[in-house]
This record gives C-alpha cells, sequence and structure tokens, in this order.
C-alpha cells in the first residue's frame, strides 16, 4: 500500500505542474497570526532554555523576538516550538514554524536538498569533547582519546564530524547516539561514554548543568567549523529579507553603538546618517528614509528589535557572555573591527 | 423383629486429624505439603521478605523526607529522595500550564470524573444521557478549558501542556477517535461487500504490524507533507492522530471477536422480522457485540494509556517524560534522584491500569453471570 | 390484491436491489479512497516540490559517515546508509529472537507458577504479571537501564574471568576469527542436522515397534555441537580467537555486548512474558481436568503427567496468543531508540535526521516490520496447523 503510496507520489511529482505555490507569503501569514512561530531547541542552556512557567530564554529565542519587533512591533508576539533535530526540518518545510532559530548548522546538503535557506550566522561555533577529569586524568587533548566511547545526539552533524575527525587522526572510538541531548549527558555522567561531544558553546552550557562542573574538561581541540544561524523556507524571498536583515540591523546596531538604552535618544539627536538610515529617521524635508517600506515593514522596525530586544553584543553578553552563567568569549563572533568575524553589509 | 440398638442421636464429634483443618491445616496444604514444596516455600518467603525489606529500607527508613536541593539527598547511603518529588509534583501534572490557569485542567479532570463514575456503576439512573454527554458535550467543554481563547479565558498553546494532563489528553482522545472508528473497521471487515472487506483488512493489518514508535514518527515527520500547502497541524494533535488511527486497528479487531460471537441466529431471527440488514446490524448485532467486546476494549485502552509513554519519542512531555526531563535538573543532581522518580511514575501508572483491569474483570464477570441466565 | 403483489417486483427502483446497492456502494468505496490517495500524493509532490525536497531512494548508496555502537556484521562510517539500515535491521532481529526465548522461558515457568498448588508460588507469580502488565514498557526499559548500569563498574575496574570481562562498557568477549575453510563447520553442521531427523525418525518406529526409545534429544544436542567441531577440525582448525584487550578506555578487539543490548532484552523478556504467562495458564486451564486425573491414574508423575500430556494438549490453545506476543515483543524491540540501542528504527531515525528523507525511511520500515510480523504469523500458523493435526 506503501509502496502504491510512492510510485503515485512520484508520478505525481513528475506530470503535475506545482500547485501549492499559491500561498501568501509568510510575511503575510506573521501579519495574519499576529505571532511568530518560531522553531527553537528543547533546551539548551544560553540559546534557548524554558523554566518552570515555560518562559524561554537564549540567544536564539531573543532573535525571534527581535524579528517580531520588527515585523509586528511587540517582542512578545511569539510562540516558540520545542523541536528535536530530526522535526526540524521538517516542522519548517510544513509551515508549522515561520523561522527555524535552533543552533542549526549551515551546511551545503541543508542549503541544496532540504529546501533551506540560512538567514546568517548568529554564532560561530566548532564542535568540542567533554571530558570527566577525576576518571580519565590522563586525557588532555582528543588524540588521547583512542578506543573511548563518545555520547552525543543522533541525527546531527556531530556524529559525521567526529567520524570524519578520528578518521583522520587514524584513531578508533566507539560512538553511543541518543534520541535527544538530555539522555547522551545522563549516559555521560553515569560513565557508560568516556566524552561528550557537542558544539562548544553546548559544551559550556551542559557542563554548568553537571553534578561537579569542575570535574569535568572541555579539550581543547575544536573539530569543525559549526556556523549557526536562523532558517527559512526556500521561495519566500520577502520573508527571508526579513530575518536577514533583522540579524544584520543586530550587528550594524553594535557597530553604531545603539544599545536598547539609547536608541530612542540616539534617534532623536544623532547625526550620523548611517544610524539615521538604519532606525527610519526621515529626511529634513520630510521624505522618508524608505528602508523598511522597501522591506514591507515599518520604518520603525530596526528601532523596534534594538529597543526591545538588544543589539547583537547585548543578547550575546546577556545570554551567553559575561552577563550569564556560562561567560563565553566573544572570539570569532566579535564585530570584524574588534577581529571577530560578525560582520554586516551597511544599509544603503 | 426388634432392633436391640438404634441410635436416636448422633456420635459426639471426632477432631478433624490434625493438620487437616484450620490455620494449621491450610498452611500445610497449600505451603508445606511434602519437603520439595517446603523447600520452595522457604524460598520464595525469603526472597519476598528480602524485596519487601529493600523496598521499605529504601522508600521509607532510609529516605530523605525534606530539603531543598541535591545537598538533601547526595548524603552517603541516603535512599529514596522525596523533596525531589514534593517539589516537581505540580509541574508533572500539569507541565508547563500556567501557574494562573491550572484550575482549569483540575475544572477538566473533575468534571471527567464525575461524568464517569455513575457510568462504571451498574444500575446508575440517566446513563444514556451521561453517555452522550461524555462523547459530544465533554470534548468540547475540555478542549475550550484546556486551550482556551474563547469566553475570556486566556489561550494556552499545546506546547505548553504536559504531565499527567497530557497522557490523560492523548489517551482519552485516542479513544474517543479510535472507538468508532475501529467499530466501522469491524463492520467493513465482516462487510460481503469485497472492496470494502480488503480496504478494510489492508488498513487493519498495516497498523497492526508496524510499531507505535514508527507510527508516532511518522505522525511527526511525514504527515505534514500529506496536508494541502498552508494547513499545519499541532504537535500534540498529530501525536493523537497516530495513536488513534493505530489504536482504532487494535479496536477494530476487538469489536471483530465481539461481532463473531453474536449467534448467526440472530441475525436471522432479525432479517426474519422484516428489519433491514443495516437495522439488523444496528439494532440487533452491533449491541450485543460491543457488550461482549467491553473487557477487550478496556484491555485495549489500557494498553493505549500506557504508550502515550512512547510520544516522549516525539518530545512531548507527557508523565514520564517531564519526570524524565526532571531527573537532568543540576539543582536535585544526587544518585537516588532518578530511582525515586521511576519509582512514583511505576506506582502511578501501576494505580491507573490496575483499576482498569480491575474494572474490566469486573465488567466480564457481570457480563458472564447476564448471559448464564 | 394479488394483481399487486405479482406486479411489484417489477416496479422495483433499480437501486432498491441489494446487489445494486452493494456495487454502487463499492464503487463509492473506491472512488473515495482513490481520490483520497491522490489527493494525498498530490499534496505531497506539491510540497516537496515547493521545498525543493529531493526524493527516491539513492541516497541509501551514499556514505553513512556514522559509526554505531553495536553491530553483527562489519560496518563502518565508510559504507552506505543501505548498509547502516542492515546493521539495524540485524540488531533488531537479534534482540528479538533472544527476547523470545528468554521471554517464553520466563512465561512458562511464570504460568504454571501461577497454577501451583504452592500457596505463595501462586500468589507471587500473580503479583508479577498484575506488575508487569500494568506498568509501561517505556518506563521498565529506563528502569533496567539504570538497573543494568549503576551496579557495574567502570571499565578500568571491570570485572574479568579469563579473558571475558564486565563492565559498564558491556560484556566484553573474545571474538571467534573464522580463516579460510571456516565453511566446513557449516557442512558438519548441516551433516548433524540431516543425521538428528534420520535418527528421530528410526527412532519413532523402534519406540512404536518396541516402545523401546533413545534420548533422541540429548544426541541430537551432541551431535549438532560436536560434527562441526569435527569437520572443523579435519579441516585444519580455521578458527582463532581475537581477545580483547585492555586500552585507557576499556577494551579494544573482542566482541561486546553493548548494556543497551542487556537492558533491552531484560526489559522486553520480562514485560512479555508477564503476556506469555497468562497465555500458558489459558492453555493448562482449558485442558479438562479428566486429562490430568487420567495421566495420574496410569501412574505418570505430577511433572510428567504436565509435560506429556496436559502441556501438549494447552499448546493448541496458547499458541494463537503466543504468536501475537511474538509479534509485540519483536514490534516493541523499537523502543530501542530511547535508550541508544542501534536498532532498525534508532539507525534509520539517525539517517533521517541526516537526509532529511522522511518518507523513504518511515516506509522502508514500516515495510520491514510489515514483513517480520507477516513471516511470523505465516510461520506460527503453519505450526498451528500442525500443531492441530497432531492433537486430535
Amino acid at each position: 500500500m506503501k509502496n502504491k503510496l510512492i510510485t503515485l507520489m512520484l508520478g505525481a511529482a513528475a506530470s503535475v505542474a506545482i500547485a501549492g505555490a499559491a500561498t501568501a507569503g509568510t510575511l503575510d501569514d506573521v501579519r495574519q497570526h499576529g505571532f511568530v512561530q518560531c522553531g527553537v531547541s528543547q533546551g539548551l542552556m544560553g540559546f534557548s532554555v524554558p523554566d518552570a512557567q515555560n518562559n524561554w530564554t537564549g540567544m536564539d529565542v531573543d532573535f525571534c523576538r527581535a524579528i517580531a519587533a520588527a515585523v509586528l512591533g511587540d517582542a512578545t508576539k511569539v510562540k516558540f516550538t520545542p523541536l528535536t533535530a530530526k522535526e526540524r526540518f521538517t516542522a519548517l518545510q510544513s509551515g508549522e514554524i515561520d523561522v527555524l532559530s535552533r543552533n542549526t548548522t549551515w551546511t551545503m546538503s541543508r542549503d541544496t536538498s532540504l529546501g533551506l535557506k540560512f538567514a546568517g550566522i548568529m554564532y560561530y561555533d566548532g564542535q568540542g569533547f567533554i571530558v570527566n577529569s577525576k576518571k580519565h586524568a590522563n586525557v588532555k587533548s582528543v588524540n588521547d582519546l583512542a578506543g573511548a566511547t563518545i555520547c552525543t545526539q543522533s541525527g546531527t552533524t556531530t556524529e559525521l564530524n567526529i567520524a570524519d575527525y578520528f578518521k583522520s587522526q587514524k584513531l578508533d572510538y566507539k560512538l553511543l547516539t541518543f534520541e535527544k541531548n538530555d539522555e547522551a549527558i545522563a549516559a555521560y555522567q553515569d560513565g557508560r561514554c568516556d566524552a561528550y561531544s557537542t558544539d562548544q558553546s553546548g559544551l559550556y552550557a551542559q557542563r554548568l548543568k553537571m553534578q561537579v562542573p569542575d570535574d569535568n574538561l572541555v579539550l581543547p581541540e575544536i573539530i569543525s567549523k559549526e556556523p549557526l544561524g536562523p532558517v527559512v523556507r526556500q521561495g519566500d524571498d520577502a520573508w527571508f529579507n526579513v530575518v536577514k536583515w533583522v540579524y544584520f540591523a543586530l550587528v550594524n546596531a553594535e557597530e553604531l553603538g545603539l544599545t536598547s538604552q539609547n536608541v530612542e535618544d540616539m534617534k532623536k539627536t544623532s547625526t550620523n546618517p548611517e544610524i539615521q538610515r538604519l532606525l527610519g529617521v526621515a529626511s529634513s524635508d520630510g521624505k522618508a528614509a524608505g528602508f523598511g517600506i522597501g522591506m514591507g515593514l515599518d520604518e520603525g522596525w530596526a528601532e523596534a528589535a534594538i529597543k526591545q530586544v538588544g543589539n547583537y553584543g547585548e543578547i550575546f553578553d546577556r545570554n551567553v557572555g559575561q552577563g550569564s552563567p556560562l561567560k563565553i568569549e566573544r572570539g570569532k563572533n566579535a564585530l570584524w573591527k574588534d577581529g571577530g568575524l560578525q560582520y554586516a553589509p551597511p544599509v544603503r | 423383629m426388634s432392633v436391640a440398638f438404634v441410635r436416636d442421636r448422633d456420635a459426639p464429634l471426632r477432631p478433624p486429624p490434625p493438620g487437616t483443618a484450620g490455620a494449621l491445616g491450610w498452611l500445610r496444604a497449600n505451603l508445606f505439603a511434602g519437603p520439595g514444596n517446603s523447600l520452595l516455600t522457604l524460598l520464595l518467603g525469603l526472597a519476598l521478605g528480602w524485596l519487601a525489606w529493600s523496598v521499605l529500607d529504601w522508600a521509607v527508613l532510609r529516605a530523605v523526607w525534606t530539603g531543598s536541593g541535591r545537598e538533601a539527598c547526595a548524603i552517603p547511603d541516603a535512599g529514596a529522595c522525596w523533596p525531589f518529588v514534593w517539589e516537581k509534583f505540580p509541574q508533572w501534572i500539569f507541565g508547563f500550564y500556567p501557574l494562573d490557569e491550572r484550575w482549569r485542567p483540575l475544572a477538566v479532570m473533575a468534571i471527567g470524573a464525575a461524568a464517569l463514575a455513575p457510568m462504571m456503576v451498574p444500575g446508575a439512573p440517566g446513563k444514556q444521557a451521561n453517555a452522550l454527554f461524555l462523547l459530544i458535550a465533554y470534548p468540547a467543554i475540555a478542549y475550550v478549558l484546556l486551550a482556551g481563547g474563547a469566553f475570556g479565558l486566556e489561550p494556552v498553546e499545546t506546547s505548553s501542556w504536559g504531565g499527567l494532563l497530557v497522557t490523560l489528553v492523548v489517551a482519552v482522545t485516542g479513544i474517543v477517535i479510535s472507538l468508532p472508528l475501529g467499530i466501522l473497521l469491524a463492520l467493513g471487515r465482516r462487510s460481503e461487500l469485497p472492496v470494502v472487506r480488503t480496504a478494510s483488512i489492508v488498513f487493519i493489518e498495516l497498523w497492526r504490524g508496524v510499531p507505535l514508535v514508527t507510527v508516532l514518527f511518522m505522525a511527526s515527520v511525514m504527515l505534514p507533507l500529506f496536508l494541502p500547502g498552508g494547513v499545519t497541524l499541532d504537535k500534540l494533535m498529530r501525536a493523537i492522530i497516530g495513536l488513534s488511527l493505530f489504536a482504532s486497528a487494535y479496536i477494530a479487531e476487538a469489536v471483530r471477536g465481539g461481532l463473531q460471537a453474536v449467534a448467526k441466529g440472530q441475525t436471522e431471527a432479525g432479517l426474519a422480522l422484516g428489519l433491514s440488514r443495516g437495522q439488523v446490524t444496528r439494532k440487533i448485532v452491533l449491541p450485543q457485540a460491543l457488550r461482549i467486546s467491553i473487557p477487550n476494549i478496556v484491555g485495549i485502552f489500557i494498553g493505549l494509556f500506557k504508550d502515550t509513554t512512547l510520544v516522549l519519542v516525539v518530545s512531548i512531555y507527557d508523565f514520564l517524560g517531564i519526570i524524565n526531563a526532571g531527573l537532568q535538573d543540576a539543582k536535585w543532581a544526587a544518585p537516588q534522584t532518578a530511582n525515586t522518580g521511576y519509582f512514583v511514575a511505576a506506582l502511578v501508572y501501576f494505580a491507573f491500569c490496575f483499576a482498569m483491569s480491575r474494572y474490566a474483570l469486573f465488567t466480564e464477570a457481570r457480563l458472564e453471570q447476564a448471559g448464564k441466565r | 390484491m394479488s394483481l399487486e403483489a405479482t406486479a411489484r417486483p417489477r416496479r422495483r427502483p433499480v437501486w432498491s436491489s441489494a446487489r445494486w446497492r452493494g456495487l454502487a456502494l463499492q464503487a463509492l468505496v473506491l472512488i473515495a479512497l482513490a481520490a483520497f490517495f491522490y489527493d494525498l500524493a498530490l499534496n505531497t509532490a506539491a510540497n516537496m516540490a515547493t521545498r525543493h525536497i529531493v526524493s527516491g531512494f539513492d541516497f541509501l548508496w551514499r556514505k553513512a559517515g556514522f559509526e554505531v555502537s553495536f553491530s553483527l556484521i562489519p560496518y563502518s562510517g565508510e559504507d552506505s546508509y543501505a548498509r547502516a539500515l542492515m546493521v539495524g535491521f540485524f540488531n533488531t532481529l537479534l534482540v528479538s529472537a533472544c527476547g523470545i526465548v528468554l521471554a517464553t522461558m520466563l512465561g512458562l515457568v511464570i504460568g504454571l507458577m501461577r497454577l501451583s498448588r504452592n500457596w505463595l508460588a501462586a500468589r507471587i507469580a500473580t503479583a508479577y504479571i498484575e506488575v508487569m502488565r500494568n506498568v509501561p514498557l517505556l518506563l521498565q526499559l529506563f528502569i533496567w537501564y539504570r538497573l543494568v548500569l549503576t551496579p557495574l563498574p567502570q571499565a578500568r575496574d571491570a570485572i574479568t574471568l579469563g579473558s571475558a570481562s564486565l563492565s559498564n562498557k558491556g560484556l566484553t568477549l573474545p571474538a571467534p576469527v573464522f580463516g579460510d575453510g571456516a565453511w566446513w563447520s557449516w557442512v558438519g553442521f548441516g551433516v548433524a542436522a540431516v543425521a538428528f531427523w534420520l535418527l528421530s525418525g528410526w527412532n519413532r518406529r523402534q519406540r512404536e515397534a518396541t516402545g523401546k526409545s533413545m534420548p533422541v534429544w540429548w544426541l541430537g544436542a551432541l551431535l549438532l555441537v560436536a560434527l562441526p567441531v569435527l569437520f572443523l577440525f579435519a579441516a585444519g582448525w580455521p578458527l582463532s580467537f581475537e581477545h580483547p584487550v585492555r586500552s585507557n578506555f576499556g577494551f579494544r578487539g573482542g566482541m561486546t555486548l553493548v548494556p543497551e543490548f542487556m537492558a533491552l532484552l531484560l526489559a522486553l523478556s520480562i514485560y512479555t512474558a508477564a503476556f506469555i504467562a497468562e497465555a500458558v495458564r489459558a492453555g493448562v486451564m482449558a485442558v479438562s481436568r479428566g486429562q490430568g486425573e487420567a495421566a495420574a491414574a496410569l501412574g505418570l508423575k505430577p511433572r510428567l503427567a504436565m509435560r506429556l500430556v496436559v502441556l501438549p494438549q494447552a499448546l493448541r490453545v496458547i499458541i494463537p496468543p503466543l504468536t501475537s506476543q511474538y509479534l509485540n515483543l519483536t514490534k516493541n524491540s523499537s523502543l530501542a531508540v530511547a535508550i541508544g540501542y542501534p536498532d532498525l528504527v534508532s539507525t534509520g531515525g539517525t539517517i533521517l535526521g541526516q537526509t532529511g528523507q522522511a518518507i523513504e525511511v518511515v516506509t522502508i520500515w514500516m515495510v520491514v516490520y510489515l514483513s517480520l510480523s507477516l513471516l511470523t504469523s505465516a510461520f506460527m500458523n503453519w505450526f498451528n496447523a500442525r500443531h492441530r493435526l497432531v492433537g486430535r
């Protein structure tokens, strides 16, 4: 019966001109619903984590709030959907969510064969390992992990990176994968695995949740590039632009010194044309700057996002940086002018 | 002929041979009949005693009763960590349901219990009205109360639901959907029309042949692709659909068993009275068949109730799922936390399922008696 | 009056004939089904096209790139997705087969215990059945996983016995390595099987003729073990063992039964045994009392009476529910996904996550489990039919 279904489907795919493409744009849908549907992780400290009252916090969460502020003028108008690694792309593809902001790695195949579009890189990350230094005092680098059992979450790029790295280093290892991160961490803490692997930011977050954080050592090596960013569906350029430029606006705001505290004043007082363009200040003859309108938003889109959520630096500090328990350095995520990789095209 | 002696009263009763009556006799017949049997009793008794003692020791004597974090429970040689349960319990029942709105799920549970109780008591009045209320009005009331968004109730997304609430919602909705579907399928499978019969058989065997985990994965990752563009279904709704289709196949088989048990003469008599086939099915065969299949349907419901735990694999936090998630809380990281959580989960599931299975036995016994008359 | 009665059949409209209505209904159902599936297919095709998802089974031949923790066949990340699925499939088969054997043995014991005249034994069996049946399998699986893992020592403090060792990395054993000519042992096995078959036939005739019987089962078991070894020896013993070597993190080489396997096996067999016990009890109770009494009157001891008279007859009643329990166990083995045992669903899920080929992977799952189910029930039906002939 299922086989019949598949043949039917393939036949239909070949012969039928696409009929479903005429749906309204996501931007209109969001306006109509009155909220942004945002896919997040099921709980990763610093990126997206719910408290007991289901209030979400984190970088990924704040980015969705910024989108909501830019589009709807209200950062609280977000509906968060926690997703597993497996579900995330289907959820986006099926329209269950409007934007996937779930520490997702930008890879080529996700661009080309899954029908996804990455709107930017919110966080430059890399995969690392954590080991219990009490149990394995002699492990100081990944190369000491020969023969070790490594736990990780299944269905992610993590397990592929481990395979590649250990093969290139000619090390043997055993991999144990779990459906959920929690289960992998539990197995690591029970001593079932010798090491646990995920993105480094995640390692620091998980380490804080362990019984004795100081017993756990994050190994120095980073074995992969993990550019994490928000994802939207292909074929909806208007929405893609909104998500992309909200991100750029946050980065530009930091570069221009705009914060949630001063953005209102700066809008009134600043004479810097870059700030004026970003905040949609009308020129002296009353002409609108037109950048928000060009995207299909209000002129105050960036101002709303910055005022209600903060600039990129504020978001970083609050959730993963010095203002958070994680205390992760800016590193590669510093602005380009500070030696990092965060760089936004100009608003012009 | 004269009789020399006729006894006109009973001889005094002699006591039974020692060890065949009374407590001692019972012991001898049931526990110490022969050396092998005695040894078995002794061994089993010892094992049972040890088990009971360990549980008591762990759950009561060595248990930690108060505290506010892992320090309380992480002491050496500690037993169950009860303060963990006290703190997490509301969340286990309601999930992330907003604190101020928790009276709503409570009200739903209370109304459901109040309406269900008279249904379970034989001879209680107003069963028909009650059944109609439970099957039609109650789901609507429950939905409005839980989801909100009408009558001034704050909307609560299903992603905030969790714990026992989700377990009950999934199980009850599952049975309410799968019961009519299953009856239709059972009738279809016994139909004389080849197309209807084949379609029913294929449907039933397809769902019965695959594990529920794959059905849930299918509901979570594949179902969205089947829907027309722009239509999306809630994740919880998708899981319920998957579970209901799965359960309907099993219900169909239970009902089919009931249909087969109804004597052929019933149908023939109905037809002879001039009823149409549809009327015979509706008014004569189906009521009898359903009554016979009640114990099996309750059995399937128990299975469904237990199977709701599998929604954990598609990351819906039911009762077991939320307990499991709570175990990762660093605040309560202690050696006995997980054991305590699982112990409570096992007790709660056992209480629900055992009660239901007893009820099924009770109904079965009643039906048997009705059949004997 | 009579005129009207004869005239009525002719005036009956065509749609009131049962045959016509049946046909119409079927056509309607057919059209509805076709429309439903057509709509489904159309939606899916449209959805996949708008979302730029590439469909088809080509991905199966691409490099998998991920490792699994436990495999019966040689496998590495260099192999294809198809091979990874095979690994999962064999792991499912392994745990189901072991589970079925264990559950049957345990279920038989518990079922008979429940019928025991010893009050305590019967009560304990009842309690076992009630507890196991009324607690969800997934919860039991979690509990077993903890119970298996917690008391086991770290790899460096492994309990060792010869070259076997037990730690929280699992049970590590020396792995047999078959060299050239190892196929001779299969030849030996085949010869032994044929010899066993001949022997049992001869023994049956002998028993029917003279009443004397040989311990055929013991002889057969001996043959099945001895002959392959003998043949292997004749071929120059092309068998060696790869002994596990201690490493920093436990052991290298050898073969390891991972704790996930043990936990899953325990949970599945202990859970299913409760249901099998109920089937056994129902079966034994269905055999009329007279049978047992007659056996006792003939001088058979209770144990023999149970084995030779009651159980064979009870089997007829036991087998149908037993079949469905075996099927349930096989399907329930998919819970492996919750504790990371790489069965078919777990590896398939990983592939689904890597490739995003939801429809294809789910189709493979369904087809495999359906075929397993159909095969098992076909085998059991055959067994059942055969037994029915003997029983009457």
